[in-house]
């Protein structure tokens, strides 16, 4: 398969007729990791929930295109289809449907060129979970229900790496994660990554970054990308906080 | 978003050309009801409590404290139709068109895999009937209504409309005067049936009221499953389903009854149905209610004898222009009894479901626990759910429990499950399945995969 960027240009989002993303364009490419950083508020996961399709916020201008096709005139499932994956920043609970169920049914709707037997796909699911060192009993759990934040974030990379989609948006799966359990989510975003996966890494911290070496950075405030560099950015940002863009947002 | 107005045909909305050998005329009488009898050839007594039971049908007012039951005509129906002139046993003597019908809906590999006995009744009989030897040998009885009360008359006579009597309500009393079919069933004291018995009931002839008529008597010490399942063709005016369930669950006896109703959206299904359970005995109702119009059903345990135990597990599912008026009825009338009633309900596309409980509790039966909880999920906002709830407590050393909740799917729920690759009406259709799973993994396995699939062919009109 041809090794197509994901590419967002001059992209405007709305909330309730207030504008949240002023344009912003951005280039994700396969085995590349790409983040966003930013202060809260700045509108970094209007921009991840808007590309995935969610229904309340309205897209008032530019595209986000795989080849030809504009994901934003697709619905979510579509989007999903063509490779997209989310890790929710707030994962949501379903009662009474399984993790395994669960993700069984969203592989065979996402893969329908390959769906997976019963076997095949336990198999797959019991090696995600070891990687990210997950307790076996997860899999029969409702899906979230009464996992702790920290779970909950390692079932949203759990699914990742089953699913295995062309591009990841990552909305802020490291906050309140502890170290241990950081280092092993990180590695599974990385692993996605060097599997060929384009990932988008939205994070307030720079600390995820000491696990995953970014090779775009940007920064994002007030709902436009203020500066962009790479990796040795993340320095600059925690030597001056995001004060010195907002600054240069309003000049 | 919007799309153009597509009418979805009832999944399972087809029906053969009827055949039918004999028929009364249109609408209820004496002279109608004696015709009954007559082609039954039944004992005196039958006759009699038939005619009587009409006299109390017309004496007593419709019910007006539950769904509107306006559209109902009684003079427009037809009270008994018989396809074929006799009971047959096995299934290669069934008419191939009412085999392709029961393709259809998955009977003939249902029976394979589960089942020891089928009782189908096409239209107003019973028209096939198998029972494994095994169970024979053991000395179970399972076969359809009418041929018990030939073969087993003094059975029958002793509990017949003793745990419903024909007063109880006005569909009772129709009942009562104009049934036909359904199953009896004789479990030996310590015998445990192991495989569940099934029957499929089907209304298939325009204006045809299906009154079938169900008696369960387990004695002492026994265990049996009892599972009934319907899918019924459309029809464009009315039908009415007028059941009645009785069951006899004696001392240390188990009985679970086990329902799942799809009739087509034209039917009112107004059931009654009750068990009366002796000391030390367990009585279990899941009662999952699809499709109809109008149902009102509100499965009952009596427990009359000291820890005797009810369970009632109901489902009901409202779409457009459905009511589903369901719940139960727990009357402890013993000391230590204990009983739990459960109900989920979902409605959606305009439909309405309400749930309705009964928990009594008589003074005397000391040490009784009870739990009630009722959940109702609501997809949208032009559908609507209500709680009925009545708690009669008349003993202090009591232990009772009554909890509801209310939900709607939310939008963020959905937006999840889209954005793993399931189209709205999967993911609605996952959400109710979750919602209603406590109850399902108690169905046998076959049953639980068809309700699921009844969900999504559901859900797939409401995107």
């Amino acid at each position: 398969m041809a090794r197509t960027d994901l590419v967002i240009q001059n992209i405007k989002i709305a909330v309730e007729n207030k504008p949240i993303v002023h344009g912003v364009s951005l280039r994700i490419s396969p085995g590349k990791i790409h983040v966003i950083m930013g202060p809260n508020g700045s509108g970094k996961s209007t921009l991840a929930s808007t590309l995935m399709g969610h229904p309340s916020y309205t897209v008032t201008g530019g595209s986000a295109k795989i080849g030809r096709t504009n994901l934003l005139d697709l619905p979510p499932e579509e989007r999903a289809k063509r490779g997209l994956f989310l890790a929710f920043q707030y994962p949501l609970e379903i009662a009474g449907v399984s993790l395994s169920h669960f993700l069984r049914t969203a592989y065979n709707a996402s893969h329908t060129q390959a769906s997976l037997s019963m076997l095949e796909f336990r198999r797959i699911l019991d090696m995600a979970m070891k990687e990210l060192k997950m307790d076996a009993t997860f899999a029969s759990r409702d899906l979230n229900a009464g996992f702790s934040g920290g779970e909950k974030k390692k079932a949203e990379v759990l699914q990742m790496r089953v699913l295995k989609p062309r591009f990841v948006l990552c909305d802020e799966t490291d906050s309140g994660l502890d170290i241990d359990a950081l280092k092993i989510v990180a590695r599974g975003i990385k692993k996605t990554v060097e599997e060929g996966a384009g990932a988008l890494v939205i994070t307030h911290y720079p600390r995820l970054l000491d696990y995953l070496q970014p090779d775009v950075v940007s920064v994002m405030v007030d709902g436009r990308i203020v500066d962009a560099g790479e990796s040795d950015l993340v320095k600059a940002i925690e030597r001056g906080g995001y004060e010195q863009y907002r600054k240069v947002a309003h000049a | 978003m919007p799309s153009p107005t597509v009418i979805h045909p009832y999944q399972y909305g087809f029906h053969d050309e009827e055949r039918h050998v004999r028929k009364v005329p249109r609408g209820l009488s004496r002279r109608v009801v004696e015709m009954i009898s007559s082609f039954k050839n039944e004992p005196k007594w039958m006759s009699a409590f038939r005619l009587q039971a009409l006299s109390t049908f017309e004496a007593k007012q419709m019910p007006n404290w539950g769904a509107d039951l306006s559209g109902i005509n009684f003079d427009a129906m037809t009270y008994y139709l018989k396809p074929t002139d006799r009971t047959v046993r096995s299934w290669d003597e069934v008419p191939d068109s009412i085999k392709k019908t029961f393709d259809r809906i998955g009977v003939p590999e249902a029976e394979k895999k589960f089942l020891a006995g089928v009782g189908a009744q096409y239209d107003s009989e019973s028209i096939y009937h198998n029972l494994k030897k095994e169970l024979e040998d053991q000395g179970v009885i399972f076969k359809d209504m009418d041929s018990g009360l030939r073969d087993h008359p003094d059975l029958v006579r002793e509990y017949f409309g003793r745990i419903v009597p024909p007063h109880d309500n006005k569909f009772s009393a129709l009942n009562s005067a104009v049934w036909s079919g359904g199953s009896f069933v004789y479990i030996p004291a310590n015998v445990h049936v192991k495989i569940p018995l099934q029957a499929y009931f089907r209304i298939n002839a325009r204006n045809m009221g299906q009154f079938e008529r169900t008696l369960i008597i387990a004695e002492e010490g026994s265990s049996v499953h009892y599972v009934e399942g319907c899918s019924a063709p459309i029809y464009t005016t009315d039908s009415l389903h007028a059941a009645v369930v009785e069951i006899v669950v004696k001392k240390g006896a188990t009985v679970q009854y086990t329902t799942i109703q799809n009739w087509s959206s034209n039917v009112y299904n107004l059931v009654t149905k009750r068990m009366s359970v002796h000391e030390d005995g367990t009585g279990i109702w899941t009662d999952a209610n699809i499709g109809s119009k109008v149902t009102m059903k509100y499965p009952s345990c009596y427990l009359i004898g000291k820890g005797a135990r009810g369970d009632i597990l109901s489902i009901a599912l409202a779409g457009k222009g459905q009511h589903q008026d369901a719940g139960g009825k727990a009357l402890h009338l013993a000391p230590h009894t204990s009983s739990t009633i459960i109900s989920k309900s979902i409605s959606y596309g305009g439909g309405r479901t309400s749930f309705r409980g009964l928990l009594k509790v008589r003074d005397g039966a000391y040490g009784s626990k009870s739990h009630v909880r009722c959940d109702a999920l609501i997809l949208d906002e032009h559908s609507r759910s209500d709680t009925y709830p009545t708690i009669q407590i008349d003993e202090k050393n009591v232990t009772i429990g009554h909890e509801a909740v209310v939900s709607k799917v939310g939008e963020e729920q959905l937006f999840y499950l889209q954005s793993r690759g399931l189209t709205e009406a999967e993911a609605m259709a996952m959400i109710v399945n979750g919602f209603i799973e406590p109850i399902v993994r108690n169905l046998p396995m076959e049953y639980a995969v068809e309700m699921n699939r009844l969900i999504q062919l559901e859900m797939e009109g409401v995107g």
